[in-house]
């Protein structure tokens, strides 16, 4: 669905999880304003093969809500796409929140790359702790809030979290949920080199150590909790590979080795915490 | 574009209605595909009345039950774009809440049809009328139309769908919270047919364009043109087939004229009928429209002007200064904020001290 | 109504020959080169093909070198641009 030569930055995860929409039918795109709306391309040209609606940040389920609607009642056959940053997610929380209640006829991804990074890489809800932003020049003091665990109390059809890391289990995800109807969420971890401040090739192994040293969780409900296999041995603390390995990122360059510590606790409370509902 | 049968000539049923349940009626006529709304006082019953029609089968429309204004209009703006004839309401704070998507319904020209109970916003807090909210609308690009009475109420809001399809730009009717919005009066509930939606375009799903990209340069100065310039030309449809910018009472032979929109006219033609009775040559341009502003007819003013308003920008009135840029000086009485309501006799005083030159530039009616 | 202000079409290369971006090269070595397509998934632009080998569109190549890192050949090597 996304046209080479448009404007992403070299080795960006957001372009990455894009080109994964070829697996969807049909697709209606909203985006609001974030990374997205750049890469989706700038009049007069759009870089996407479907339609895009863009629209103003937190509005996105409203707007994707209005669409699904008036399709239903016009009887035209889409799959809307609500495909939005962290940012977007964070201040249009409330309106996401309705919409999945509402159980509204919406796929939604969310690419995290952990800031808000069209505005220069300001800290939001779902920074890391420690991280160290443009407004946390010395770490953020809050931990990352878990979207898609608050999206599974909406008892929604369909949650699962993603790595671009992982991209054939994230195409499998964005098939799965395009199949089928109703709210659908999809969280997507998206390493942002210059926003985490390591090279442009590097994004693809970043994604991997996430998932590798047990910081982002792979799984996927749909009924039924399940750890995706890229995950599922990581559960195992011992076969986790050393968080610094991940860790060793710009943004994270300050760490003390208690810091460390800390972040793997934290980690093996996410885990306690999710394997108690799969 | 005009309903197979318009204002006067359409058969109808007399029924007793406040103005929220003439636009309701209203509505239901216009059959719009889906309708949002978060309720707010002194808006409420207009959606009530609607998810009633909805949910007994009156009205086949899908009824979104959004957690905000912002998202009400969020709704009808995507509903619309994929071709959906829309429809919410609102006021005040709530206004103050979807006020950015206000401004995007504008800039996509997509038709979508509002209503406004007029009421106050705070601080401090104050359900009644005045017009502070609906004057936050002037600079957005929305067609601004004002209600005098629950048979307007009803018919503008029948011409709002019509003239947003026509024209591609929304349409807000305004009735006064709580006097209008809350009282009852007899509406002839004429049956029209209304043509079915259209639209300059529409998104679906196999279009491989991007509506509202970031614009920067000639692109978003255009498109900023070319609503403003639609917006003005508006007028001539409004003049020819709906009904008109203004209403002119007693104001043929008049010397003096009082400019006023919404229900508070009502009361200041009394007051005006009052000093005709003494021989004043007055009389009254009620404004139906205040967007397109009515420049010409305002031009055409007599020498001596006041201008009521329910909504001040400084300490001058809101309609004062924009009665002022077309030239027309104007004495300015600011009147009715947070329903504090003048009486006829109140008005009367005013207008008389008016006439007798003795009325500062800008009163206010505490 | 003039919707070219508010419509945006569809186009391949919307930021311009991106490929101009590229400090290094990468180079596909096609005796080492399986066909197994990661390059292909991963690429973030979209500009590889695998038809038996895998072969880069250069005019909007960015050259982030994702590829040379996914590679399971070590088929790709990043050489400087001139």
């Amino acid at each position: 669905m996304i046209l080479p030569g448009n404007a992403s930055c070299q080795g960006c995860p957001i372009a990455m999880a894009m080109r994964c929409l070829d697996e969807i039918e049909n697709p209606v795109l909203v985006i609001p304003a974030g990374c997205s709306t750049v890469i989706a391309g700038l009049h007069p040209k759009s870089a996407m093969k479907c339609p895009v609606v863009h629209v103003p940040f937190a509005s996105t389920h409203s707007v994707a809500c209005g669409l699904s609607e008036a399709y239903r009642k016009l009887g035209v056959d889409a799959t809307i796409v609500a495909w939005m940053g962290d940012g977007a997610a964070d201040i249009g929380f409330a309106t996401l929140s309705a919409s999945a209640t509402r159980k509204d006829d919406i796929l939604t991804v969310v690419v995290d790359n952990e800031a808000y990074m069209n505005t220069g890489t300001q800290a939001s809800l779902s920074t890391f702790w420690k991280a160290k932003t443009t407004t946390s020049p010395t770490g953020k003091t809050e931990e990352k809030r878990n979207l898609a665990l608050v999206m599974l109390a909406h008892k929604v059809d369909y949650v699962a979290t993603a790595s671009v890391g992982y991209i054939r289990d994230l195409r499998r995800k964005f098939r799965t949920a395009g199949k089928k109807d109703g709210f659908r969420f999809i969280h997507v971890h998206t390493p942002c080199p210059p926003g985490w401040r390591f090279p442009s090739e590097k994004t693809v192994e970043v994604a991997r150590k996430a998932v590798m040293s047990g910081a982002w969780i792979l799984w996927e409900y749909d009924g039924k909790l399940r750890i995706s296999p890229p995950s599922e041995k990581y559960a195992d603390k011992s076969k986790r590979i050393p968080l610094k390995e991940y860790l060793n990122q710009g943004r994270f360059a300050h760490l003390s080795d208690e810091d460390v510590k800390e972040i793997e606790r934290k980690i093996d409370e996410e885990w306690d915490l999710l394997l108690k509902f799969s | 574009m005009q309903a197979k049968s318009d204002c006067d000539g359409a058969r109808g049923v007399r029924k007793l209605l406040t103005s929220n349940e003439a636009v309701a009626e209203a509505v239901k006529l216009a059959k719009p595909d889906v309708i949002a709304a978060y309720p707010i006082t002194p808006q409420s019953p207009i959606v009530e009345k609607l998810s009633e029609m909805v949910e007994s089968e009156e009205l086949d429309s899908r009824f979104v039950r959004v957690e905000s204004e912002h998202s009400a209009m969020g709704v009808v703006i995507g509903a619309a774009t994929a071709g959906a004839r829309v429809f919410t309401a609102t006021s005040s704070h709530g206004l103050a809440y979807m006020y950015e998507m206000c401004w995007w319904a504008a800039g996509s020209r997509l038709p979508i049809v509002m209503a406004l109970a007029a009421r106050s916003i705070g601080a401090p807090w104050n359900i009644h009328g005045d017009h502070l909210d609906l004057v936050s609308l002037r600079d957005l690009g929305w067609i601004i139309s004002v209600a005098e009475n629950a048979q307007e109420a009803f018919d503008m809001t029948i011409n709002a769908f019509l003239l947003s399809e026509e024209v591609n730009i929304p349409v807000v009717v305004a009735i006064d919270g709580f006097t209008m919005s809350h009282t009852a009066e007899v509406v002839n509930v004429r049956q029209v047919e209304i043509p079915p939606r259209k639209q300059a375009y529409r998104i679906l799903p196999g279009m491989e364009v991007a509506l509202n990209a970031v614009a920067f340069g000639e692109a978003r100065m255009l498109a900023r043109f070319d609503l403003a310039r639609d917006l003005e030309e508006s007028a001539g449809l409004i003049e020819e087939k709906l009904g008109g910018l203004v209403e002119e009472y007693r104001l043929e032979d008049a010397e003096y004229a009082v400019v006023v929109t919404g229900g508070l006219s009502g009361d200041v033609k009394d007051a005006v009928d009052m000093l005709r009775e003494e021989g004043v040559k007055i009389g009254v341009m009620r404004l139906r429209f205040i967007r397109p502003f009515p420049k010409k007819a305002v031009k055409e003013l007599p020498s001596q002007v006041l201008v009521v308003d329910r909504a001040n920008t400084d300490l001058r009135g809101v309609l004062s200064v924009e009665v002022a840029a077309c030239g027309v000086e104007n004495k300015n009485l600011v009147a009715g904020i947070g329903g504090k309501y003048p009486t006829v006799d109140e008005l009367y005083s005013c207008l008389k001290r008016f006439v007798d030159g003795k009325l500062s530039d800008v009163e206010w009616l505490i | 109504m003039r919707l070219d202000p508010i419509l945006s079409k569809a186009t391949v290369g919307s930021a311009g020959e991106t490929g101009s971006w590229r400090n290094f090269r990468p180079v596909v070595e096609a005796e080492k080169c399986s066909g197994c397509k990661e390059c292909f998934y991963y690429c973030p632009e979209g500009v590889i093909e695998v038809k038996g080998v895998a072969r880069i569109d250069y005019r909007f190549c960015k050259g982030c070198g994702v590829c040379r890192e996914v590679c399971r050949q070590k088929a790709i090597v990043m050489v400087q641009e001139e």
